[in-house]
């Protein structure tokens, strides 16, 4: 397959030269770019589409060792209607799970318009072959997964070796066919904000659809500043390219505030093209009550209990 | 489409009186003279309040009561001065929300700049001379300095607060008193602060507050009994004081114009610079004497940048200062904008390309869009003279020898800034810009315990940290 910009990849030494080459970023600049965004004030109206708009963004998760089958069925009968008291409430875009629980979560799910996505690729640290990754990725690909979401070779990044980080994206993809691939940079593991530029690009450029900061195994796992250097490199992306590329913080994301922070992160930064559940996702589990709590109050003007919101 | 709804901050909070008189001697008097002004909001021409208008005889009477308050401020231990002045920065603080939204209304700058800049640096600013206040012995001026007596100081309207508290702090914390005079188009926080001053039981006469226009200040200044005089303003009025004050034994520190070069070299963090770049010009409406107003951008990534910059410039945005989500305020004045105005109108007749991104102007105030000038030669005046507006000017260079040439060209010397990732660029520029500030990877960050002040016609003396003290102490 061919994507804009592959001839980077001819070699290390391109490849490198290419990824180095990209302009750096200063650290205090950016934490203070994203902090002065999310001190913007969204109320009233602006709220309540926010949350709607952020609930259509979710991307409801669970990747625990404890799942079961009937854990990952009650998620997704909330993923499809997450207020059953309020049908107004929009289903969410898609629930998370490990490739074992794909089957169960494709049938739970069919004629819901919710997708199923399943993380593969030895997730969350990468630690095997590429063939037991590929095979991953076919298996839950063959239960039915429309989206994958991987994790990059951390340890091959960190040690200069982007071909290898790049070549496995490829596959990857290729192992995919037609679902959608999210390449998860763990970007608490890249630790510095140029890594998380250059491992934005090496993934599109390797035919990412979704970039998505964590895997939320990793402690810091989403950030707001973090976020926009990935919304600025797929924004720098289209302009390079003319191929779009959607983002996906994940992880820490737990209340309302810190959603709208993020949807006003993209508005002003890869722009409002970008504010849509085909460009933009939140990975999380349990926002998703936090929103349906704000989404209430600003309905009635009152808070309703934790009980009165549904834990699946 | 992701509409933020209007988010005003109240401004119930704030008690404007109808009118103000002066504060003298720790109170409230009327002035000698009839006259009074109107001070409005400058983002609505609603009229805020009246001031009075002190004349010779009011400056005299405020001088004499600064005068008589100077024995006992200065031989009051370094610790005991610090009390008044701690507990003068806690009051800031606590009424920090009330003061930001009062210096809002009365400027015209967003409310977001007032409340996350403007107070927490006035704050600090009392905060940090209240630790030097018993510390003097120890600042590298003799064993034991002595302060000066009665100073007069006379501020701007680009931050009335902030430059209240660079004057007034570091006077009092040496065992000076005060004769203030705030800017004719802003005087409302400088009144709330004499207010303060009654709140913190500090004692007559240590603060005294005179509003007016530039024939109160004339008087103030050339007052024999003033033995210093600090002024922060335009170069023109710096000069007149200058030359007033020759001869005397008066001590005078002067903090005058700018237009700072802004320079962007091809390895810079592209994102963050243009970043700095807005900062550097629209923050305050590029109402501020160190505004990165010519911006100098290595040819090799001009048009990167600018395209960037122009993207970025259009998601600014201007309106009502008091909405938490506005970046861009208003023009504090009518005369101003005629300024700023007639300024851009000569940068197109001399055949620099104007650009402006599509930015609805509100009926009602004076407003100015964000605006930038391309195609400026160093010889245009545009990259020469103060705007003191949302004005930028764009020159290009192509090596680094060129960059601090074309740099230090100008009669200022006030601020400068560098973007590289190479740090020995960095350095290397940083020692051969002439100008007092010069920012590493980032614009207009102020803090108190860093010095500012100005080479060539940006004046002369410094404010902030401890270089701060000297201009406040016979050494």
């Amino acid at each position: 397959m061919t994507t804009p910009l592959a001839e980077v990849a001819s070699s290390p030494s391109t490849l490198r030269a290419f990824l180095h080459g990209l302009p750096g970023v200063d650290r205090v600049g950016a934490d203070a770019r994203a902090a002065m965004l999310g001190t913007r004030s969204i109320k009233t109206t602006a709220k309540k589409q926010a949350i709607d708009l952020a609930i259509r963004m979710v991307d409801l998760t669970t990747l625990e060792g404890a799942d079961t089958h009937g854990k990952v069925r009650a998620m997704c009968a909330k993923a499809v209607r997450p207020d059953p008291a309020d049908s107004s409430v929009p289903p969410v875009a898609a629930v998370c799970v490990y490739p074992d629980l794909v089957a169960t979560a494709v049938e739970a799910l069919t004629g819901s318009g919710v997708k199923v996505a399943s993380v593969a690729t030895s997730f969350p640290s990468g630690r095997s072959s590429l063939e037991v990754k590929v095979a991953e990725t076919r298996l839950a690909v063959a239960a039915g997964a429309a989206e994958i979401d991987m994790v990059i070779d951390r340890g091959a990044f960190l040690a200069g070796d982007y071909l290898k980080v790049y070549e496995e994206i490829v596959a990857t993809k290729e192992a995919c066919a037609d679902a959608h691939l999210k390449v998860i940079l763990e970007t608490g593991e890249l630790a510095t904000y140029d890594n998380v530029r250059r491992a934005s690009w090496l993934a599109m450029i390797a035919g990412a659809d979704f970039i998505k900061t964590s895997t939320g195994k990793v402690s810091p796992a989403a950030t707001l500043p973090v976020t926009l250097v990935m919304l600025e490199a797929v924004r720098d992306f289209l302009a390079a390219t003319g191929r779009k590329v959607g983002v996906k913080p994940a992880g820490g994301i737990r209340t309302t505030k810190d959603a709208i922070k993020y949807l006003v992160l993209v508005n002003e930064t890869a722009g409002p093209d970008w504010l849509d559940p085909d460009w933009f996702r939140l990975g999380a589990s349990s926002l998703l009550n936090d929103l349906l709590m704000q989404r209430q109050k600003m309905a009635t003007g009152r808070y309703a209990g934790p009980d009165y919101f549904t834990l699946d | 489409m992701f509409e933020y709804a209007p988010a005003p901050e109240s401004r119930d909070i704030v008690d404007i009186r109808p009118s103000y008189g002066l504060f003298i001697n720790g109170e409230w008097v009327e002035p000698q003279g009839e006259d009074r002004h109107k001070t409005v909001n400058p983002a609505t021409e609603e009229v805020l309040a009246e001031v009075a208008w002190a004349g010779e005889a009011d400056v005299d009477r405020a001088v004499q009561a600064a005068a008589k308050a100077f024995p006992v401020w200065s031989a009051m231990p370094g610790a005991e001065r610090a009390k008044y002045l701690f507990r003068i920065a806690r009051l800031i603080q606590e009424r920090s929300r009330e003061l930001a939204v009062l210096e809002t209304l009365d400027n015209g700058k967003p409310i977001r700049e007032s409340r996350d800049v403007d107070l927490p640096l006035v704050a600090a600013h009392f905060f940090y001379y209240a630790g030097w206040a018993d510390k003097l012995s120890y600042a590298g001026f003799g064993p034991d300095p002595r302060p000066l007596g009665v100073a007069g100081q006379v501020i701007p309207w680009n931050f009335p607060l902030l430059m209240l508290a660079w004057k007034i702090a570091p006077a009092l914390a040496c065992g000076n008193t005060v004769v203030l005079k705030p800017a004719e188009t802003t005087p409302l926080t400088a009144l709330a602060f004499a207010d303060i001053c009654r709140q913190a039981d500090l004692p007559p006469g240590v603060v005294n507050i005179v509003t007016g226009a530039g024939e109160t200040g004339a008087a103030l200044v050339n007052h024999p009994g003033v033995d210093k005089v600090a002024f922060t303003g335009s170069t023109e009025v710096g000069r007149l004081i200058a030359r007033g004050l020759a001869g005397t034994r008066k001590k005078l520190t002067l903090e005058l114009g700018g237009k700072a070069a802004n320079i962007v070299f091809e390895d810079a963090p592209l994102d963050q610079a243009v970043e700095g770049i807005v900062n550097g010009i629209f923050f305050n409406q590029g109402h501020v004497c160190c505004a990165g107003s010519r911006l100098l951008v290595q040819e090799s990534v001009a048009a990167d940048l600018l395209e960037a910059l122009k993207r970025r410039l259009g998601t600014l945005r201007l309106g009502d200062p008091l909405d938490k989500n506005t970046d861009i305020g208003a023009i504090n004045s009518a005369e101003q904008l005629a300024k700023i105005r007639e300024l851009s109108e000569a940068g197109e007749a001399e055949g620099a390309e104007r650009w402006s991104p599509a930015c609805p102007i509100p009926d009602r105030g004076y407003w100015f869009p964000p605006t930038l000038f391309t195609g400026v030669a160093q010889s245009h005046r545009i990259a020469r003279e103060e705007i003191f507006g949302p004005v930028l000017s764009v020159l290009t260079f192509r090596t680094p020898a060129e960059a601090v040439e074309k740099a230090n060209n100008t009669p200022y010397g006030l601020s400068a800034g560098v973007w590289t990732e190479k740090g020995s660029l960095m350095l290397w520029m940083a020692s051969r810009l002439r100008a007092g500030v010069v920012w590493s990877n980032t614009f207009n960050r102020f803090d108190p315990t860093s010095p500012f002040g100005g080479y060539k016609e940006s004046g002369y003396g410094r404010e902030g940290g401890r270089h701060g003290l000297e201009g406040y102490l016979a050494v």
